[in-house]
């Protein structure tokens, strides 16, 4: 692939790199049900990419093939130059892979720190025994995961809620403690499904923002799922639209906004 | 008023990551271990010690086993009992192995065994969730109660089934066997649940335990954190049977006595130690402890509470009035607090740092 | 890379835990076949020929055993019953149906025992199995509403040690003869000719496996035709949709453990005539957990055809494999067989196929 982009109607195209993942022909059944049929399309290093689609279009299937909690009947995903028709979640998450969940996953029973914490358990690498002693060498990993962990606290504004369980959080800052303890892995590709879903409008500008920043702060590829197309139009360099598991549309935003399939797709069409 | 963590600045991470952060909190621990270390030696009589302070620990450490299993991890065991039988087993033959090795060293090898049973045991653990699992380690307990009796090297082919404790000594101080006075039993059990208690508290307080309690929490996020479910489910079952089989191996040699070891660990034992663990609180050491307290000394208490109260009771009937309370004690208290004796702790420590002027 | 090249062969899905699975089995069978005909001391040959030898050449043993198995069977599914209705309706996995069981066969012998008449002591046993329902609704289940699973099961377990002091305290922990004439069950054996051997077959067996046939079938009907039986099943299906159209969770949890109660009492009474009423029975009870997991918490067929493979099951293990390593494997058979089952289909023999999402 090429990095230089071009645009058919000419708008200004950020620069982005390589194809960091590719999703080649891939279907997805269970039993009977056809989740998704032969979709392809890639994500590009640094890019934001958003899937759209309306309800049980496939896309929360989509990234669950991904990053390997389903696997593809048909088709290849390439990540990072590895092919693969079967992955494990925990490869994936090691291959640098990190999600968060439309309705909220968090782990309810622990607090703010230890959830993201938990994102830093691919990087820990004592043994059980100076876990158990929990002194020297695993005192000092754990402090300077603990250092990481607390800038992403700061970078998300939680600090107050540090030490609450998460269970107990309000919506919006359960939201942003998962997006946390997605940062916290260090992914290289952030998958995000429904990022603002259930937000009110000030809380889902402070998620807009946090999502911008990690993206040209961290220079994190995005690829995430939204139904406010508002949100999507503004974030995202490139949509790709789902419809009853097919692709039917993809391209840059505008592109996307004016393809008749897409209106279609949403407003319906007179037969 | 004095439980107060006002002026109690932590400036590294260190300090905030400690287990007892308070400072008030430290000196109650260093209070207790002084009384359970120096106190309690010195003013118990031998029954108190030998019938209540041992069986206590013992129980404690069984606890803390199974609540690394269910309270930490999320997964419900009913077979507790057996694992320990399988470090008293596994002690046992040890003893008669490796004559020359100190006891206990053997009693922390027989967890080892312990262990690689629960390990073997746990394997299903993967496929199978829930109280299917719980059934499914109902299997373990069976299973294992059955090789006790019928497998007779275990009991190195003795005719009534009986495993020996045999005199061993540390020092020149006989630490089990029949001439090891209750305080020396008391203070192998005493160090033994210490050490270990402080390496479980280690373990929930790192990655460790953050894996298990993610698993428990939402295996699936866990997963796609890159977390390897049937390693962290193992981990667990392999440390909480390493703690039943220490429990079991110094319930037979630090306390029973071997007589009765084809008869202790029964179904009724797992339940046992599965009310300690909720009762005290899933998901807490501090629970274990005060669980194992409630429910080892209900009994006791029973008998000789009952009729000081005036209520006469003959032996029988006081047994089954016993089992009747037990069962309604367990009811009602999951209706109160169905967090365990934990969370009443907690709250109690919430309420004492505010008093007297709670608004 | 390697799963790609593995996949076309023959459509079949070579990743698949069961084609996996089978293909050990089968590698197993192999290497014990060929095991057998290298084996000096016998002991392959012990296990794998000689307790079908023995089934052939004995052919009425077999029948016995297939027929203790298949009474035993029939017990332990009228237990699973019991907790099938219970987890259907309250989502309770209620570890006292096994200690219900033995409480009501109490219940109507002890009654007996103080000379109320054997018919009348039918009656006021539903009646303390009817209180019994509403106390547990009342004591245990309402104010533990929503509380987590585990919470409410181990809620059960202190059911099971009240019924157990409250039975013996009552009644007093001597075993006790169930009343099997009084209630006119039949008596003695049937010895039936086959195949140049004799068949015992006890009547109260037959009388057993017969009344637990015709209690399911009420229960079928029930369920399927009225009123109750709907509002149960869609209590079964959803509880806050249920309470949304107006349905008594409250009524419907009496009504569900007082059924369960009945099955108790009828389970109590046809064990009772096998062998003695007592608490020990308890042990025995918890046969029905690998039933369930046999059949699924939440199946009634499940839980019959669950029952009878683990009691067939267990006897013919015990009979012709048991002596091999000591006898005595009956008492954890079962928890095998079931787990066994399990790794192939960990929803049950009758569950759906759980799809996971997130």
């Amino acid at each position: 692939m090429n990095a230089a982009v071009m645009n058919v109607t000419g708008e200004p195209v950020r620069e982005k790199g390589e194809v960091l993942l590719s999703v080649e022909n891939v279907s997805l059944r269970f039993g009977g049900v056809k989740a998704i049929t032969d979709v392809s399309f890639d994500i590009r290093k640094g890019e934001v990419r958003a899937i759209i689609g309306p309800n049980g279009a496939g896309k929360t299937s989509m990234l669950n093939c991904i990053n390997g909690f389903y696997q593809p009947q048909e088709g290849q995903i390439t990540f990072k130059g590895e092919r693969r028709q079967k992955m494990k979640p925990h490869r994936a998450a090691a291959a640098g892979i990190a999600r968060t969940f439309q309705n909220v996953a968090l782990f309810k029973g622990m607090s703010t720190l230890d959830n993201i914490m938990t994102g830093r358990t691919l990087k820990m690498k004592r043994s059980f025994f100076w876990q158990a002693l929990r002194h020297g060498p695993a005192m000092a990993e754990e402090i300077e995961h603990r250092r990481v962990v607390e800038d992403i606290i700061d970078f998300l504004q939680i600090e107050h809620i540090r030490k609450l369980p998460v269970g107990k959080l309000p919506y919006g800052l359960q939201k942003r403690v998962e997006l946390g303890r997605a940062l916290a892995m260090e992914p290289e590709l952030l998958l995000l499904d429904e990022p603002m879903a259930g937000m009110n409008l000030e809380e889902k500008e402070d998620m807009c923002r946090f999502i911008l920043d990690v993206n040209q702060q961290f220079g994190t590829t995005i690829a995430l799922i939204e139904h406010d197309m508002g949100v999507v139009m503004d974030l995202s360099d490139r949509v790709v639209v789902l419809e009853y598991g097919r692709k039917i549309a993809d391209g840059t935003p505008a592109e996307v906004k004016a393809d008749q399939a897409v209106i279609d797709a949403y407003l319906g069409v007179a037969h | 008023m004095f439980y107060r963590e006002a002026g109690q600045f932590k400036s590294t991470y260190q300090a905030d990551m400690a287990v007892f952060p308070i400072k008030q909190d430290r000196i109650g621990l260093a209070i207790i271990l002084g009384i359970a270390f120096i106190g309690i030696p010195l003013v118990g009589g031998d029954f108190f010690i030998s019938s209540v302070m041992i069986p206590f620990l013992v129980f404690s450490l069984a606890a803390i086993g199974l609540n690394i299993l269910t309270g930490y991890t999320g997964l419900i065991s009913l077979g507790t009992a057996a694992f320990m039988g399988v470090g008293a087993y596994a002690c046992y033959k040890l003893t008669t192995f490796f004559p020359d090795v100190n006891i206990i060293v053997l009693i922390l090898v027989s967890g080892l065994f312990s262990a690689a049973i629960g390990v073997l045991f746990g394997l299903p653990s993967l496929r199978i969730k829930g109280f299917y699992l719980a059934v499914a380690t109902l299997a373990a307990q069976f299973f294992l109660q059955w090789a006790f009796v019928r497998v007779p090297w275990l009991f190195n082919y003795n005719a009534s089934g009986a495993i020996e404790v045999p005199q061993r000594t540390l020092f020149d101080i006989s630490l089990t066997g029949a001439s090891a006075t209750p305080e020396t039993r008391y203070f192998v059990c005493l160090v033994l649940v210490v050490v270990l208690t402080w390496f479980a508290s280690n373990l929930v307080h790192g990655k460790i335990g953050r894996s298990w309690m993610a698993v428990r929490d939402m295996d699936i996020a866990a997963e796609l954190m890159g977390i390897k479910l049937l390693n962290a489910k193992l981990l667990a079952f392999a440390v909480s049977s390493f703690y039943a089989g220490v429990a079991g191996a110094m319930m037979i040699f630090l306390w029973y006595g071997g007589g009765e070891a084809n008869d202790v660990f029964t179904i009724r034992l797992s339940f046992n130690i599965l009310f300690m663990v909720i009762i005290g609180g899933l998901g807490s050491l501090i629970g274990s402890f005060l669980g194992a307290a409630f429910i080892a000394s209900l009994p006791t208490i029973m008998k000789f509470g009952l009729p000081a109260l005036g209520v006469p009771l003959s032996g029988a009937t006081a047994e089954h009035v016993t089992f009747m309370l037990v069962g309604a004690l367990i009811i009602l208290f999951l209706i109160v607090e169905p967090h365990g004796l934990a969370r009443l702790w907690q709250i109690g420590k919430q309420k004492l740092r505010t008093w007297p002027f709670p608004y | 890379m390697s799963d790609a090249t593995l996949r076309p062969i023959a459509g079949i899905n070579f990743n698949s835990f069961r084609v996996r699975a089978a293909l050990i089995l089968a590698a197993v069978l192999l290497l014990g076949i060929i095991g057998i005909r290298f084996d000096s001391s016998g002991t392959l040959h012990k296990i794998f020929v000689d307790p079908f030898d023995q089934m052939v050449s004995a052919p009425d043993l077999l029948v016995q055993t297939i027929w203790e198995g298949l009474v035993s069977g029939v017990l332990y599914a009228l237990i699973a019953l019991g907790f099938v209705l219970i987890f259907k309706a309250s989502g309770v996995f209620n570890f006292a149906q096994g200690i219900m069981v033995v409480f009501a066969a109490l219940t109507l012998v002890g009654l007996y025992e103080k000379g109320v008449p054997a018919f009348l002591a039918v009656i006021l046993t539903l009646g303390v199995m009817f209180v019994l329902a509403v106390a547990i609704e009342r004591v245990v289940l309402r104010p533990l509403v929503n509380q987590p699973d585990i919470i409410l099961f181990m809620a059960t377990f202190g059911i099971t040690y009240f019924l157990i002091g409250l039975g013996e305290t009552v009644f007093g922990g001597n075993p006790k003869q169930m009343i099997t004439d009084q209630l006119h069950l039949p008596r003695g054996a049937i010895e039936l000719k086959l195949f140049g051997g004799f068949v015992s077959l006890q009547k109260i067996d037959i009388a057993a496996a017969i009344i637990a046939s015709l209690m399911i079938a009420v229960l079928a009907v029930f369920f399927q035709y009225t009123r109750i039986g709907r509002a149960l099943r869609a209590v079964a299906d959803s509880h806050k949709a249920a309470l949304s159209v107006g349905i008594s969770l409250n009524q419907i949890w009496v009504i569900v453990w007082f059924t369960a109660g009945i099955v108790a009492l009828i389970t109590g009474i046809m064990w009772g005539a096998r062998s003695d009423v007592s608490f020990a029975l308890e042990i025995v009870a918890l046969k029905a957990l690998p039933v369930l997991i046999l059949g699924g918490f939440t199946s009634i067929p499940g839980a019959i055809i669950g029952g009878l493979i683990i009691g067939i099951g267990e006897k013919l293990g015990e009979f012709y494999w048991g002596p091999l390593i000591g006898g005595g494997i009956e008492s954890w058979l079962a928890y095998f067989i079931a787990l066994g089952f399990l790794l192939f289909r960990p929803q049950g023999l009758f569950g759906d196929k759980i799809i996971e999402r997130i």
